[in-house]
């Protein structure tokens, strides 16, 4: 036998990110995210309200801080809507990439006792999140509606803004979860990482039509570009979207490209580590 | 003294006896790091930048070569890291291989253990469906064959009940249940049965039964030699990585018993006769003879069932030995030990020979064995634990038994049954 077929044998063989049978792969992913959110909705009797208790706690702190003490959201219009959508956005990407820090290691049991793809177990965070995120958000659109917002079709958009920030969180999850098998500090390392994303990002605020480059700059990371845009969507057809806030279209580049560029380097470097995942766990 | 592993497997046994292999495995070879100085932290990373990393290497599995074939039942056995688990996780695809080559031919299970993925938070109803498609079941199946899995598992009136609350016996039960429903046309299985109560074990043999009657093809990890000996057809003893031997379970068994009780120094040896014999010892003391006898001392080759029966030996010693350690094991047709003594179980110390003496021992027991052929093992130790063998002659002497009843035991014992009416 040739050396060359030795390899790629092997390497159809053995453990990779992907497997073969992508059937197998969605099924197994959408079977690991339901069981999840199954126990985490069902686990206790007020499941559900559990699970938005915690944003609707922060939104009411935030809430209280920004309009009756700083005064932050003065002329904003629907602006405790737009607190409670960006939190709960947030909350969906901070989900995501803290529950793929560790999934690896939490699903240990898998992975060394079974073969599957392993790519299953971070996207399978992901999912979870996104289901928990449809849950929230039907607590917002009911909150917007009696704020008064009005059913727009620019809504629709929120489907792709939500792919995009989704896209963006698995990028991070996938590199997140194949570094933590090597180096355990990359823990605390993104929690720091998201705390300066999230006072990067406008969540508390809004973004404005900014006028310099330098402060344009601050709306390119993707997060701000998306929760930007959802603001004109969602809320005021009037407020500056991505577009206007980062200075033009062609700007806009910028946080797509850092989009695709964190997935597909998440995506590259966990395909290399998904080989030796159980042996290094 | 030379290793075990340098002497070649019995060429009859080595090669499968069909030509299409299910499992092919070539000069696989797989080996772990283990650092002397481990950074679990990128902070260490940063901190040696120029710290070399030492680590030694363990070689898990060292240049295996085997092929099994399709509807085979294949064995491993081996002791507590021996590599027997991290071979069959390559052959899973769970480990990349270092170098070397793998087949398998045919849809593999993709479990190597029982149970795996199941939830205690979860109701064995949900467990299953899990656990049907963690197999690869789609969940259209996986509901079609629900039934299927609780009948089996008889765990019917369980089925609302959390996993956390079963018992590890049902646990097990309704894990195997599973196991059993995969499509898949090789099973590798990985210690499956250490626990249940005995009546599922019975349940699961005819199981395995019924996939080997399938066609399935099965490598089967485990300690128990009596399943190794039941249902295999070969099977391959491992040791630090390689193989050490592979051919009938039944020898395998007993080279497993032999290593595992320390006995490593010995030697397979042609005997004077042409046919191999399996021999092994460091020769301390030489096993000239071994024969059946009858109550009057005459040698027999068959014997009735019931009557008093000596199994003999005659040995000679060419070192002196204080106190050496006697023993015979009788087996069965089908290679099952029926029977085993030792002399420091019941006779005590056996007193010194000096070089040069010979010695007749004789075990005389009352037949209860029921009509099949037996051979007897006469074996030589040096007193102690881990006792080398002085000598062992497998199945160095035939009998054969007649009359009684068949009752399908292996043994029938004296016996009265009384029937009372209350």
């Amino acid at each position: 036998m040739s050396a060359t077929t030795t390899i790629s044998d092997r390497r159809r063989y053995g453990p990779s990110a992907f497997g073969d049978d992508l059937r197998r792969f969605v099924n197994l992913t959408l079977t690991l995210a339901t069981t999840d959110f199954k126990l985490r909705y069902f686990g206790s009797v007020l499941g559900y309200f559990w699970s938005l208790a915690r944003p609707l706690m922060f939104f009411g702190v935030l809430y209280v801080v920004f309009t009756q003490v700083f005064r932050f959201g003065e002329g904003v219009e629907f602006y405790p809507v737009y607190l409670l959508s960006s939190i709960v956005l947030w909350g969906f990407f901070i989900e995501t990439t803290n529950g793929c820090v560790g999934c690896l290691l939490v699903r240990e049991g898998l992975l060394r006792k079974m073969r599957f793809p392993r790519l299953v177990i971070p996207l399978s965070v992901a999912l979870t999140a996104l289901f928990n995120l449809g849950m929230n958000f039907i607590a917002v659109l009911a909150f917007a509606l009696i704020s008064g917002v009005e059913i727009r079709w620019t809504w629709l958009e929120l489907l792709p803004l939500v792919g995009l920030l989704a896209t963006f969180a698995v990028g991070i999850g996938m590199l997140l979860s194949a570094l933590y098998v090597r180096f355990r500090d990359i823990q605390p390392i993104w929690e720091v990482l998201a705390q300066i994303l999230f006072y990067g990002s406008p969540i508390l605020y809004v973004s404005a039509e900014y006028e310099r480059w330098e402060e344009a700059a601050v709306t390119l990371n993707p997060i701000a570009a998306i929760l930007t845009q959802m603001r004109r969507a969602f809320l005021d057809p009037a407020a500056p979207g991505a577009q206007t806030a980062a200075g033009g279209a062609p700007r806009l580049l910028i946080p797509l490209a850092i989009i695709a560029a964190t997935f597909a380097l998440g995506l590259w470097f966990f395909d290399r580590e998904a080989p030796r995942i159980a042996e290094h766990l | 003294m030379t290793s075990t592993a340098s002497h070649p497997p019995a060429p009859a046994a080595a090669s499968p006896p069909s030509a299409a292999p299910a499992v092919a495995v070539h000069h696989v070879d797989k080996a772990f790091r283990l650092p002397h100085q481990q950074y679990h932290t990128l902070k260490e990373r940063a901190l040696h930048p120029f710290r070399k990393d030492t680590f030694d290497v363990l070689q898990a599995v060292d240049d295996i070569t085997f092929d099994v074939a399709e509807g085979e039942f294949f064995g491993i056995v081996g002791r507590n890291g021996s590599g027997k688990s991290t071979l069959l996780k390559c052959l899973a695809g769970i480990y990349d291989i270092d170098a070397g080559d793998l087949h398998v031919n045919g849809r593999l299970s993709p479990f190597i253990e029982l149970g795996v993925g199941f939830n205690m938070d979860l109701t064995a109803r949900d467990n299953v469906i899990i656990n049907a498609i963690m197999l690869g079941l789609t969940r259209q199946q996986a509901r079609e064959r629900f039934d299927d899995i609780i009948a089996f598992a008889e765990l019917e009136d369980f089925l609302d009940l959390k996993l956390k609350n079963y018992s590890s016996g049902m646990t097990v039960r309704l894990a195997f249940s599973v196991a059993i429903q995969v499509d898949a046309e090789v099973l590798l299985i990985d210690e499956v049965l250490a626990v249940g109560d005995a009546a599922f074990q019975q349940k699961c043999f005819r199981e395995f039964h019924r996939l080997k009657a399938e066609g399935r093809t099965i490598l089967f990890v485990t300690h128990d030699m009596s399943a190794v000996e039941r249902f295999c057809d070969r099977a391959m003893l491992i040791e630090k990585g390689k193989i050490v031997d592979l051919g009938e379970p039944a020898a395998i068994a007993r080279r497993y018993n032999e290593l595992n009780f320390g006995r490593t120094v010995h030697q397979l040896v042609e005997s004077g006769g042409g046919g191999a014999e399996e021999r092994f010892g460091d020769r301390a003391a030489e096993i000239l003879d071994a024969w059946f006898e009858n109550a009057d001392g005459e040698r027999i080759v068959e014997m009735a069932h019931g009557e008093t029966c000596r199994v003999c030996m005659e040995a000679r010693f060419n070192e002196p030995i204080d106190d050496p350690v006697f023993g015979f094991t009788l087996r069965n047709d089908v290679g099952a030990t029926i029977f085993a003594a030792t002399t420091d179980l019941v006779h005590g110390p056996t007193g010194s020979f000096a070089a040069g003496e010979t010695v007749v021992v004789r075990l005389e027991f009352q037949n209860w064995m029921v009509r099949s052929t037996y051979t007897v093992t006469p074996s030589i130790a040096r007193p102690g634990l881990g006792a080398d063998a002085l000598d062992l002659r497998a199945d160095l002497a035939q009998l054969i038994v007649h009359g009684g009843f068949y009752t399908g035991g292996v043994t029938n014992l004296p016996h009265a049954f009384e029937v009372t009416r209350a």
